[in-house]
């Protein structure tokens, strides 16, 4: 690593503004990307105000309800989820877990930040220009995003969605080359791969997964503005619109879909491998238990990894697919559950008869385990192409990608917040806000999605303006979405909640240790709070253990460092009690420096 | 100590590792356009383009601007710092020859009134021969910036040579369809 990235000294903007200090860019990641999912989340309320209660807002017609349900989705998974996961998350604890002094690549790094900023600046040019942004839907198929006057915000919205979405990927791109070779490459002594802190280990394969994919909307997304600009017919078959045949023929618009969730399928585990990594660090730290089956933990996200690249299609069982590609699909789907499982299991087994804080961060880890768990099982139906038929595109699908990807994703981002911030800002947020923040996220999100269940089981469909127009449905859907609405509004109300405990407590909050949680890791062991520039000062750390030595038989306290050596531990052991096995309670596969006690 | 730290002495570097993945990067984009290219010509309205042999002359060109480079590496390693310019600047305008020369041919095309939207062949014709342009542009500008060091010399030749392949086998699918 070179030393000239690293002048303590400049002005404010060199430190603060174009900084290229990893900690720096990744809460100029962050707050942008909160500040985002704030306005996807108004664009929610909009949208549940006109579905709890249709007609009564005259802002919300069929058209803008279309623009805010793409701007919603789009905004939440790009914009806010995989860009506070790997660019926030990714960049404050890549370097510090693994006792790096930054990022690989520095320049690169803050390049990455404000290519991400550009591309939320294109993204929200869209709501101003004429025609406003597109509503096409989030995927964006094809011919209904690459037609002129198909749907709103198809002139320049769609340019603009796409403009933006290419911007993003060189961003994510610049990040994950980053990610990946600063894990590679920059790790301290001692830190072998099995060593790293499972955070680590998810935002590294999700980087990977993203190199992989985006790829493939990349591609897809510059064909369609080929088609949408110069009048190609990538995806655009023969056309009749509005009584007018469109001098275009030929066109495969299932080539888009291909594409599409080629990416679109690894990214759902691109938010979620790196939320897994961070709730097994919660769970384990909060539980003061070291992590069950931290082998298996990764094995199962690398296999999650895998196997996610093979699933795409099940996007498409009802695209007129070949029954025996609808088959292979949802077989590889399913299996997914299989490494799934696994890790849930061994959250479960962390926490049984563990020394539990339930601490704001750790209410979330648990808040984390409950939402993907019932949203991983809906998945399962939707997976099977018999009961998928029925199921796909009715409010079932909504409530189960909510769950697993929204909500359990926001779970472990929230908790992580929490978890780090006194790491972050130096001081401490306010505990019983944030318990607040908690219940009412957590009960108001099952009162959100889990009527939409039952809803869709009703035969309720996604993607609809106005139920009314549909007579087979019964008349307590409206009295469900009155529901639904009311508490998506509280949630969101607790949100605002969220963001004021964080602005408040990074200003006025009490002063934090350095250490407040006893946490082993690396980056609670840095010489100050907050970190310095070069994170560590005169010296790097060494590491002699693996991430998970909390409640060690016989050691002084409840937790020991992975910087702390052998020779120095040995002066405060006591003899453990008989029987009190020092393995027992260990991974055996993990390579442990203190084998000798 | 019993646990030999093995992570930080793995012998590639970290601007070495970052260009092999970002080479992985931009396979996926070519694959992902060559995948589309032979789903879209499998439609009834695909009609064979004529091929400028122009192309060929281009294809001859950007093979030897990739081995004045490898010349220029190997002059390079064995301290032959004048031939090591002499092959770099020559790589550089042979590079800047094809990209030249691929510009010729979208005029020689566009002349036979193949346009960028006559036909999903002159699209994706006019679509391939741009990204990889663009993909060569990118190098040479940010070759002309770093270019300083030895290795960095190696990683730009690398990345030259990926793309005189990535261009040769876009190239055959173009002539045999």
């Amino acid at each position: 690593m070179s030393e000239k990235t690293h002048r303590e000294h400049g002005g404010f903007w060199s430190r603060y503004i174009f900084s290229q200090d990893h900690k720096v860019i990744a809460v100029q990641y962050t707050i942008t990307a909160l500040l985002i999912g704030l306005f996807g989340l108004v664009l929610s309320w909009l949208l549940r105000l006109q579905l709890g209660f249709p007609g009564s807002f005259q802002f919300v017609n069929p058209g803008s309800y279309y623009q805010m349900l793409t701007q919603h989705g789009m905004i939440m998974i790009v914009y806010l989820l995989t860009a506070i996961l790997l660019g926030g998350f990714g960049n404050y604890l890549i370097p510090l877990m693994i006792g790096a002094r930054d990022m690989a690549f520095p320049f690169l790094n803050m390049l990455s930040y404000w290519v991400y900023l550009l591309s939320v600046i294109v993204l929200m040019a869209a709501f101003l220009v004429p025609g406003g942004p597109t509503g096409a839907g989030w995927t964006l198929y094809p011919p209904l995003s690459a037609l002129p006057n198909a749907a709103p915000g198809s002139g320049w919205g769609i340019k603009l969605m796409l403009v933006s979405l290419v911007i993003f990927i060189a961003a994510a791109t610049m990040g994950g080359l980053n990610y990946v070779t600063t894990v590679l490459q920059c790790r301290t002594k001692g830190m072998t791969l099995m060593r790293m802190p499972l955070s680590v280990w998810g935002i590294f394969i999700a980087s990977v997964m993203a190199l992989f994919a985006f790829p493939a909307l990349f591609v897809g997304g510059v064909m369609l503005l080929f088609d949408n600009l110069l009048g190609t017919s990538f995806f655009i078959p023969a056309v009749t619109l509005l009584g007018q045949q469109l001098p275009r023929e030929g066109g495969n618009p299932l080539l888009f879909q291909h594409l599409f969730w080629y990416f679109g399928h690894p990214e759902v585990y691109i938010v979620i491998l790196p939320a897994m990594g961070i709730a097994s660090d919660l769970i384990s730290t909060h539980s003061r238990k070291p992590i069950f089956g931290y082998n298996a933990m990764v094995i199962a996200m690398a296999a999650i990894a895998f196997i996610g690249f093979i699933v795409w299609a099940h996007h498409m069982f009802v695209s007129g697919m070949n029954p025996y590609f609808g088959f292979f699909f949802a077989v590889s789907t399913l299996i997914i559950a299989i490494p799934s499982a696994v890790k849930v299991y061994n959250w479960l087994l962390t926490l049984w008869r563990g020394n539990i804080r339930l601490n704001v961060p750790m209410l979330f880890g648990i808040g984390w385990i409950s939402t993907f768990i019932i949203g991983g099982l809906t998945g399962l139906p939707l997976g099977n192409v018999i009961a998928d038929v029925p199921l796909h595109d009715t409010y079932f699908v909504v409530g189960h990608f909510h769950l697993v990807m929204g909500v359990a994703a926001l779970m472990a981002i929230f908790g992580g917040i929490y978890h780090w911030f006194p790491k972050v800002t130096g001081r401490m947020f306010h505990e019983t806000l944030g318990k607040l923040h908690f219940w009412v996220t957590f009960v108001g999100a099952y009162a959100i999605f889990f009527p939409m269940f039952l809803m869709g089981i009703l035969g309720v469909p996604r993607r609809y303006f106005d139920f009314n127009v549909l007579q087979y449905l019964p008349p307590q859907t409206s009295a469900l979405n009155i529901a639904i609405t009311v508490a998506a509004l509280t949630v969101g109300a607790a949100q605002l909640i969220f963001l004021g405990n964080l602005i408040w407590s990074a200003l006025k909050g009490k002063r934090a240790e350095a250490n407040p949680w006893g946490a082993t890791t690396l980056e609670w062991q840095t010489p100050t709070t907050p970190p310095p520039h070069d994170n560590w000062g005169a010296e790097i750390p060494t590491v002699y253990r693996w991430a998970y030595d909390y409640s060690v038989p016989g050691a002084e306290r409840d937790f020991i460092p992975q910087n702390v050596p052998q020779a120095s531990l040995d002066v405060h052991l006591r003899q453990p009690a008989a029987g009190e096995g020092v393995r027992s309670r260990r991974e055996p596969g993990a390579n442990l420096g203190g084998d000798k006690i | 100590m019993t646990n030999s730290p093995n992570g930080h002495r793995v012998p590639l570097t970290p601007a070495r590792l970052g260009v092999w993945l970002f080479l992985a990067v931009a396979t996926m984009i070519f694959a992902a356009l060559l995948s589309a290219y032979i789903v879209r010509m499998g439609s009834s309205d695909w009609h064979s383009l004529p091929k400028p042999g122009l192309l060929w002359v281009n294809t001859a060109i950007l093979l030897f601007s990739s081995a004045a480079l490898q010349w220029a590496t190997i002059a390079e390693r064995q301290g032959a710092h004048r031939n090591a310019q002499i092959g770099f600047v020559a790589g550089a305008v042979l590079s800047a020859l094809f990209l030249l020369g691929q510009i010729w041919a979208w005029v020689v095309l566009h002349k036979l009134g193949y346009f960028l939207n006559t036909n999903p062949s002159s699209s994706f014709f006019y679509l391939l021969t741009a990204v990889h342009g663009v993909h060569l542009l990118g190098g040479l500008i940010v070759a002309a910036w770093t270019v300083r060091t030895t290795e960095r010399l190696q990683l730009f030749v690398i990345y030259w040579h990926f793309l005189t392949v990535v261009w040769v086998m876009l190239f055959g699918l173009i002539v045999l369809t």
